[in-house]
């Protein structure tokens, strides 16, 4: 079955919301009372992305994650600033389900294989930040969308999951906030590289856009700003994808 | 008020688990010692991970004893995710390894090659009754067929019993074990504190064992 999961950008104890991974603009209510909101909704799944952890190593995102699980009971992925096998574990042990290393994957790849074989593949997630180049090739960049490197998104991904990866949650900068759809031509790519489920985001300003980018191959899609300035909710998500016959809609 | 020990042994998702029976109304006990197992009323047994890493933290604390001698006593347990695969005789993930033998079975890899199914399995699927009324008073006495529940697992578990399979959940060619029973050992390959309110449930009907 197809997710459709709410993705929560938070800097300290704020939830925030950005173009192409900049320029944060904080919203107005805590990142908690979002996240109980999705749930009701009926989100699948919640994704948690400490903006600024790798650039400052803060870590009040372990309090946030807390205090969800006091009342949303649906699996929760934390990504932002992990580097170590003992950052991955601070972050399950504060009662994420799941992983998502970015900026460290790019510069120490075992890092997967490490996180991978301790606490199952399951649980980690490889997070890419895509850019297309002058070129029209898929770079992977890091740092939150600031450094950018010559390695190409679908042989980074085939590595991830060689690796040990068991999800990819790509994000497409240029489209990252944008509202205006979804890289159908980067997702079906990187879904056709790898086995492994494949979570895209960034540029759902519309219920079809997701059901697009899951109907060219996404496993799940995530979706933020739309959802924090409530122009969708995800019961109008699910409900277009069903109408799409690309999901079935559960009581 | 329900007391229920949760066994922690360092394989994470603790938090998660507490909170769901929390959220129930149950006293949580996080229990890491042979005599909290065996004096406890409900117990627990979570965890994430791959099947040796579970079986060597057990093991290297001294806990399948107190599980095992826990099990004579007639109260319910309830293993999840990995904590349910441990409860089997065997596991595969990586190497060869022993489990807790509680019910026998073994615990193998899901096929890599159906179609429409991805390994690792992340996803909701649809839990099924494999008999009628074999949920008469189990965890799934309040649950309708074929309701929701959320999975992320790569291995499965396979009962040599039949009578010991209490759900099956469709992936492809196969139709696995997503809970087990035998007597007042019991088990769910799926996560009950990550199913939203099919998962709370659940719990509750756990409790009311």
């Amino acid at each position: 079955m197809k997710r459709v999961i709410a993705r929560l950008d938070v800097k300290g104890p704020r939830l925030v919301k950005g173009i192409h991974l900049e320029g944060w603009r904080f919203l107005p209510k805590t990142p908690n009372e979002y996240c109980y909101e999705y749930y009701l909704q009926g989100a699948d799944e919640i994704i948690y992305i400490d903006a600024v952890a790798s650039l400052y190593g803060r870590d009040s995102i372990k309090d946030i994650i807390r205090k969800t699980t006091e009342n949303v009971f649906i699996p929760i992925t934390v990504g932002g600033g992990i580097r170590t096998l003992e950052d991955a574990y601070d972050i399950l042990r504060s009662g994420a389900d799941k992983v998502a290393v970015c900026s460290q994957a790019v510069k120490t790849p075992h890092l997967i294989s490490e996180i991978a074989n301790k606490f199952g593949n399951q649980c980690m997630v490889v997070s890419i930040q895509a850019k297309k180049d002058v070129n029209g090739n898929y770079k992977v960049w890091y740092d939150v969308a600031r450094e950018k490197t010559e390695i190409d998104v679908i042989e980074w991904a085939q590595q991830a999951e060689e690796l040990g990866a068991g999800e990819i949650l790509l994000t497409d900068i240029d489209a990252e906030g944008m509202e205006r759809g979804m890289n159908l031509d980067l997702i079906n790519k990187v879904s056709q590289a790898v086995k492994i489920p494949v979570i895209v985001s960034g540029g759902v300003g519309k219920s079809i856009d997701a059901s697009n980018a899951l109907a060219n191959g996404a496993d799940a899609v995530a979706i933020a700003k739309a959802l924090h300035y409530n122009k969708l909710s995800i019961s109008d998500i699910k409900q277009e994808a069903s109408n799409q016959n690309l999901m079935y809609v559960y009581k | 008020m329900k007391s229920v020990s949760i066994i922690d042994y360092g394989m994470s998702n603790l938090l998660s688990i507490c909170r769901a029976f929390e959220h129930i109304g149950a006293k949580v006990n996080i229990v890491t010692k042979y005599e909290e197992i065996i004096h406890s009323d409900y117990l627990v047994l979570p965890g994430v991970g791959a099947f040796p890493d579970g079986m060597n933290e057990l093991n290297s604390r001294k806990l399948p004893e107190g599980i095992h001698e826990f099990v004579k006593t007639g109260k319910p347990l309830l293993g999840v995710c990995l904590g349910m695969q441990m409860l089997l005789s065997k596991g595969f993930e990586h190497t060869e390894t022993l489990g807790l033998n509680l019910i026998e079975g073994e615990v193998l890899a899901l096929p890599k090659d159906e179609l429409n199914f991805k390994v690792p399995n992340i996803n909701w699927h649809e839990v099924i009754e494999p008999s009628e009324n074999k949920w008469l008073n189990t965890i799934f006495k309040e649950t309708p067929n074929n309701s929701f529940f959320y999975f992320v697992h790569s291995y499965f578990a396979q009962p040599k019993f039949e009578d010991n399979i209490l759900s099956k959940t469709n992936f492809g060619r196969l139709n696995f074990a997503s809970a087990i029973q035998k007597n007042n050992v019991m088990g769910t390959q799926f996560h009950p504190e990550k199913s939203g309110k099919n998962g709370l449930r659940l719990i509750e009907s756990f409790l009311e064992f």
